[in-house]
């Protein structure tokens, strides 16, 4: 490990166990499928919220969140068929602007959990250079490790929005699935926060 | 009774009301009818005011929102309901609360017939997915149904629109 060359591709468990590595306050919310998966399988946590339906929303639960928790660093970790599904939405993130926010778009241009069809971050577009041209204050592509440790230092800077596309293998890891009670997890990630339910 | 005690419009009521429930967010897709209310909520530093591409991000916004422990609710037309219907699963399956104020097209003296098939689903959509129902078509209503509606969606955790007719809106001129 630690090639760097163009057009390089991580394990996507590996990238993102060592994205959250050493968390501590981290508000992590994840898209439907594979990334869910993925952060589960780094470790549940009660600051996760995970989605498993309303393909395409990550980005915008995430940016409620950076928005009602300004002291806060949030991270979206979807994949790159979802966020396209809602790809309005990084012109909403961009123009309301939450510092504390950064999206990582784990990217194997693939529909992973459908059958593996090539999506269209598969078939030529980067959606780093979408969120670049909408005025994201940082972007960038993240191909090897050096890549990870780089964006797990930005996370905490609070000069967003930010977005990576983290380009990873398109092999589909063993599912560890998080729990699907979407009222626990609300509740849960909320009394993390000290809020307690009505 | 003086003048001073004659009712504001209920144009202007709606943030009033919004701001009593502790709403701080309204995320918006503009349509004429919602338009003092947002720009009230624009001009208010204590209410974030997020334009939105299409209606279904502000239910992730919302959903959001509350997590981070805060309430706001959304503004909209009756064909953005239709963009929000698998987003609405959401909102039902975690519970969380959703305040949708819906201004009527293809309700009522409809001169453009393209909005009348949504115009039409606009309630039954909504209630099919879980989202209970109320309408406002004159403007002493409004202010009960909002704050009806808004306790409910908060109280409650549920999912609550205000259809606001388009008796109430008025019909749309369109020969200058």
């Amino acid at each position: 490990m630690g090639e760097v060359n163009s057009g390089s591709r991580l394990d996507r468990r590996a990238a993102v166990a060592r994205l959250l590595k050493g968390r501590k306050d981290l508000l992590v919310v994840t898209g439907l499928g594979s990334p869910s998966y993925d952060v589960m399988a780094a470790g549940d946590h009660d600051n996760n919220y995970y989605l498993w339906a309303a393909m395409g929303s990550a980005t915008t639960v995430g940016l409620g969140l950076a928005m009602s928790q300004p002291d806060k660093t949030v991270l979206v970790l979807t994949g790159d068929g979802e966020v396209m599904m809602g790809v309005g939405a990084l012109a909403t993130v961009s123009i309301t602007g939450p510092k504390n926010l950064t999206i990582g778009v784990i990217d194997n241009g693939l529909f992973g959990e459908t059958g593996q069809q090539r999506s269209h971050a598969g078939r030529g577009i980067e959606i780093s250079k979408l969120a670049a041209s909408m005025d994201f204050a940082w972007t960038g592509i993240v191909e090897d490790e050096a890549g990870i440790d780089d964006l797990r230092g930005r996370l905490s800077r609070r000069d967003g929005p930010q977005l990576a596309t983290i380009k990873v293998t398109g092999e589909n890891a063993p599912r560890v699935l998080p729990p699907r009670d979407g009222v626990h997890i609300k509740n849960r990630f909320r009394a993390a926060l000290g809020f307690q339910p009505i | 009774m003086s003048t001073d005690e004659t009712p504001q419009p209920w144009q202007d009521q709606i943030l009033p009301i919004l701001k009593k429930f502790d709403v701080k967010h309204i995320a918006y897709v503009p349509d004429a009818g919602h338009s003092a209310a947002i720009r009230q909520a624009e001009a208010d530093p204590d209410i974030t005011a997020v334009t939105l591409t299409t209606e279904e991000e502000g239910i992730g916004y919302l959903a959001g929102a509350w997590l981070g422990g805060q309430r706001g609710a959304m503004l909209l037309q009756s064909s953005g309901v239709g963009n929000c219907i698998n987003t609405l699963a959401l909102a039902e399956c975690a519970r969380f609360p959703l305040l949708m104020l819906v201004t009527m097209r293809g309700d009522w003296a409809e001169f453009n017939g393209w909005q009348n098939p949504m115009g039409q689903a606009t309630e039954p959509a909504l209630n099919l997915m879980g989202v209970r129902t109320w309408r406002a078509d004159r403007p002493d209503e409004v202010e009960p149904i909002v704050r009806g509606a808004a306790g409910m969606a908060f109280n409650g955790d549920a999912s609550c629109a205000v259809l606001l007719g388009q008796r109430l809106i008025g019909e749309k001129k369109w020969v200058k």
